[in-house]
């Protein structure tokens, strides 16, 4: 099998310990590469997807839509908009004359009819190339309706995902500043960068109350418009995630004064450490703040801790490959993973930036592969040069797993299990156990022979 | 008789100059396409777009077939848009070809390159020229703009194209029947190839996504999955001595129809095979196209399906059903659903004018006990304001319409694409007296288990 990597990709891949980093990232994907990766639209659509009680129109042929309709597992502890598809569905006729009347008009009929709390248009490749004015329609509606109706300019082709996200933050930061700050405590953060799967965010919602932080703003797991358009009166901007809200963050930082941390919920050090860096920041004022803080950490990992131990003793020594949308997901895996005894060989995401490898190769061991935006070739080929027991990835991933007789996580954003914070950890080490020890394994053709050959069973090998 | 209940619900008010989609009960035509062409042996799909049409159409057809699906893209940045697309075309076949090494490359378009007038032949042409002393692929290009038609026309144009495009000379007569199935599932496809084997006939699938969409656990990771149609036998397709395309809703130019203009293969049009009387008639057409009597073995699985309709007619009848999808598997479930009594009251389709509403009329005839509200060019918002009113038993569909079922504590049989909620979509039978039989016993069970769990004692016997 011709497993060699094209030329134009063989900067984008790099092994721990081999020379300095210099890995080549946040390019266009190459042509005819298969890449993972989506698009402007799609980063987007992402990131703006669980704010509930907003409409989310796009303003280009159906597709669009119809394959982001309901993508995340977001949930909404009240309304639910976010979860239904909407489309101004262009027709070749709309491509030649202009699709500017019809996104008016769906706006009009759509805002009358679920008279949501904002509204984002999200644009097209095609709205991009015939040139719609989808900014002075926003207007024009933003005004008749009386709610904000947000352009998002993301055209597929003007980037990569990344460039989508930075979409999203400017509309959401048209948003910001826009409401009422009164009544906030000085002890206060907004949670940015969880997008509530499987209810990630009251988990960590939860932590913060018991250490007495106020939560402005989800954004935009469970989020709102209201709190979106008073978030500027935290004290404090957390952000998860790679990328996806960190340029919203900054501009925060610019236009407000809001100081931000990166912080992780995944695994136990980076979830403690978060908790501990805001309890940190908030001392002064909240002198009792670091021992509650201390106190939920014990309290959490008592309950955890003897769990853990179990699944490590059948997980120890297993490898694992990963490749995730951000790669900040990844040092938190890495840690996660080293608790349940398992290594971590191979670490890919789709919209890394340099410092960002920088960082996954001081903690990855020596000779773990680093590859940005991967495709199932190389992907596949990682696997069996590593040979793991477990891949992580998303839906498009999961086939090149299973086909080669690897277990497969899903930690994207279709998962439905939890696994942020201390109880996600747990859920996390169930799912991994499960995938990892299950006995088919031993008929797949690949592990099969090496059963045979032994004449044990594969997954105790 | 009863009265058609269709014909005394209000209908919905008249619908303003333009209504918005709200949940898309269709999918985009460079979708299909792709489908169609990774039914091809050795063949991959190529978008010509930016990446997110690539990417985003295989996560959506991963979730259902479970397979690896690798949908190359030209990956188009800002650049290619204004400047054109080609060159980015033109490498990103060269490093498809580097890569995964196919026989055939199946190109479609979307809305964007199509929109920037990029001249697709043109630049193929152009690069069989520049690249002549290499050991090229065969190249099939289709017109997929995602703003005109559905899905289902990027299937149908995609077949047409590959009949077109290989099918260039009249080949010897050969004795085969080409089939041109429609989007059925890798189990249908299956079925029909035993069906033609017991007729003692070779049959051109086209195309024939039963192995590449749903292969065995394998060593290594292959690069293009084994299966699908043999170049070499569309090369022969015009050879055969008929042709039989299921769907009564197919374009007006299709595969069959240039196979006949072209080179006189008989083309024979009829609908899916799904229910008695379509299948009926696939199976009096095979045995008009090979000459051969029915074997033995459907006349059974027949009358096995008459027995079974007999004795679970009771537990159906007078269900009030609302079917959706593609218009050719909505028009083969309203045959079999008027066949046992079922009551459609509502056909919806997000295509619109390859004429349902007729091919349901035709299908149903004579049979149903009201005739089905057949809705063409609608979404999920628009057929749930009309199945408020019409109170459905029974949803039949693919998985898009849950939400609606749950909503309103109805059962939903998933049938079609995308089955993106269950698990095992790719090997639903639903062709044949064989998938009638399956899709009998599903929706009789179907029926049965909710009126268990709606039962406030329960009971151990039907």
């Amino acid at each position: 099998m011709n497993t060699g990597i094209l030329e134009e990709r063989k900067d984008q891949i790099h092994r721990a310990g081999e020379g300095a980093i210099d890995i080549a990232c946040n390019r266009d994907s190459l042509a005819g590469a298969v890449s993972q990766r989506a698009c402007v639209f799609c980063g987007s659509r992402v990131v703006l997807y669980p704010i509930a009680d907003a409409l989310h129109l796009v303003h280009g042929p159906i597709g669009c839509a119809v394959y982001t309709w309901d993508i995340r597992g977001a949930l909404s502890s009240g309304p639910e908009l976010h979860r239904l598809s909407f489309s101004t569905d262009l027709q070749e006729k709309d491509v030649i004359f202009g699709g500017e009347k019809k996104l008016e008009a769906a706006l009009d009929e759509l805002i009358d009819r679920h008279a949501p709390k904002a509204a984002f248009v999200y644009s097209t490749c095609i709205v991009g190339i015939i040139g719609d004015d989808i900014e002075a329609v926003c207007r024009r509606v933003s005004e008749s309706k009386g709610i904000p109706v947000l352009p998002v300019q993301s055209e597929g082709f003007k980037g990569n995902k990344r460039a989508g996200y930075l979409a999203a933050c400017k509309a959401m930061s048209r948003l910001v500043g826009t409401g009422d700050t009164s009544g906030i405590s000085p002890v206060s953060v907004n949670i940015l960068g969880d997008f509530n799967l499987a209810g990630e965010i009251w988990i960590v919602r939860d932590y913060f109350r018991r250490m007495g932080v106020e939560v402005v703003a989800n954004i935009t797991g469970d989020g709102r418009v209201a709190d979106l358009a008073r978030c500027h009166g935290a004290a404090l901007n957390l952000v998860q995630c790679s990328g996806a809200t960190l340029d919203l963050a900054r501009m925060m930082e610019e236009q407000y004064g809001i100081p931000f941390v990166r912080v992780s919920y995944l695994g136990i050090e980076d979830m403690a450490d978060s908790l501990y860096q805001v309890a940190d920041f908030f001392r002064d004022k909240d002198p009792g703040i670091v021992g509650r803080t201390q106190e939920l950490v014990r309290d959490e990992l008592s309950m955890l801790m003897p769990e853990l131990a179990r699944y490590r003793l059948d997980l120890a020594g297993k490898r694992v490959a990963m490749y995730v949308g951000g790669s900040f997901k990844a040092f938190s895996l890495i840690k996660a993973f080293r608790h349940l005894g398992m290594k971590v060989v191979v670490a890919g995401s789709q919209t890394g930036t340099a410092e960002d490898y920088a960082e996954l190769e001081q903690i990855a061991d020596p000779g773990t592969i680093i590859v940005d935006d991967a495709n199932p070739l190389e992907l596949s080929a990682f696997i069996k040069e590593k040979d793991v027991d477990l891949f992580v990835g998303g839906v498009k991933e999961r086939p090149i797993a299973h086909k080669l007789g690897v277990g497969f996580c899903d930690h994207n954003h279709e998962r439905k299990e939890a696994l942020a914070g201390f109880a996600g950890m747990l859920n996390f080490a169930r799912e991994v156990h499960a995938s990892a020890m299950s006995p088919v394994w031993n008929f797949v053709p690949r592990r099969a022979a090496r059963v045979a050959e032994s004449g044990e069973e594969a997954v105790n090998d | 008789m009863t009265k058609p209940a269709s014909k005394t619900v209000p209908r919905p008010a008249a619908r303003p100059n333009y209504v918005s989609t709200t949940n898309a009960c269709k999918l985009c035509t460079p979708l299909g396409a792709s489908l169609a062409f990774r039914g091809v042996e050795g063949a991959i799909p190529f978008l010509h777009g930016s990446q997110g049409c690539a990417t985003y159409m295989r996560r959506y057809i991963i979730s259902h077939f479970r397979e690896p699906v690798d949908i190359a893209s030209s990956a188009l940045g800002e650049k290619n848009a204004i400047y054109g697309g080609g060159p980015n075309l033109k490498k990103g076949v060269l490093n498809v070809m580097k890569k995964y090494e196919p026989t055939l490359v199946g190109v479609a378009t979307t809305c964007l390159t199509e929109t920037i007038g990029d001249d697709v032949p043109m630049i193929l042409h152009e690069f069989r020229k520049e690249f002549g002393d290499l050991d090229l692929p065969d190249i099939v290009h289709v017109s997929t703009p995602s703003y005109s038609g559905t899905h289902t026309d990027g299937w149908h144009g995609a077949v047409r194209s590959l009949v077109e495009q290989l099918c260039v000379d009249k080949a010897a007569p050969n004795g085969r029947v080409n089939i041109l199935p429609n989007m059925v599932s890798c189990e249908d496809i299956r079925h029909l190839k035993d069906i033609c084997r017991d007729f003692g006939v070779h049959a051109t699938i086209l195309p024939d996504i039963s192995e590449t969409l749903d292969g065995p656990a394998l060593e290594d990771y292959v690069k293009i999955p084994s299966g699908g149609t043999p170049l070499a036998e569309i090369r022969e397709m015009s050879g055969a001595r008929a042709s039989i395309e299921l769907g009564r809703c197919l374009p007006a130019k299709t595969g069959g129809v240039s196979l006949e203009a072209a080179f006189g293969v008989r083309n024979h049009r009829i609908g899916l095979p799904m229910g008695l009387r379509e299948s009926d008639r696939f199976l009096e057409t095979l045995e008009e196209a090979t000459g051969t009597p029915m074997p033995r073995r459907y006349e059974l699985e027949r009358g096995r399906l008459v027995d079974a309709m007999v004795d679970g007619h009771k537990y159906v009848f007078g269900k009030r059903a609302v079917v959706y999808g593609e218009e050719d598997l909505v028009a083969g479930l309203c045959a079999f659903l008027a066949e046992i009594g079922v009551d459609v009251v509502l056909a919806g389709t997000g295509s619109q004018g390859r004429g349902l509403d007729r091919a349901v009329a035709e299908v149903t005839g004579g049979v149903a006990r009201i005739s089905p509200e057949v809705r063409q060019g609608v979404d999920f918002h628009d057929m749930a304001a009309e199945a408020e009113t019409l109170k459905p038993d029974l949803l039949i569909g693919h998985s898009k319409g849950y939400t609606y079922a749950r909503g309103w504590n109805v059962p939903l049989v998933r049938v079609g694409f995308p089955i993106h909620d269950r698990f095992g979509g790719q090997r639903r039978l639903h062709l044949g007296y064989k998938g009638a039989l399956e899709l009998f016993d599903r929706i009789v069970n179907t029926v049965l288990e909710k009126k268990q769990a709606d039962s406030d004692i329960g009971y151990g016997y039907m």
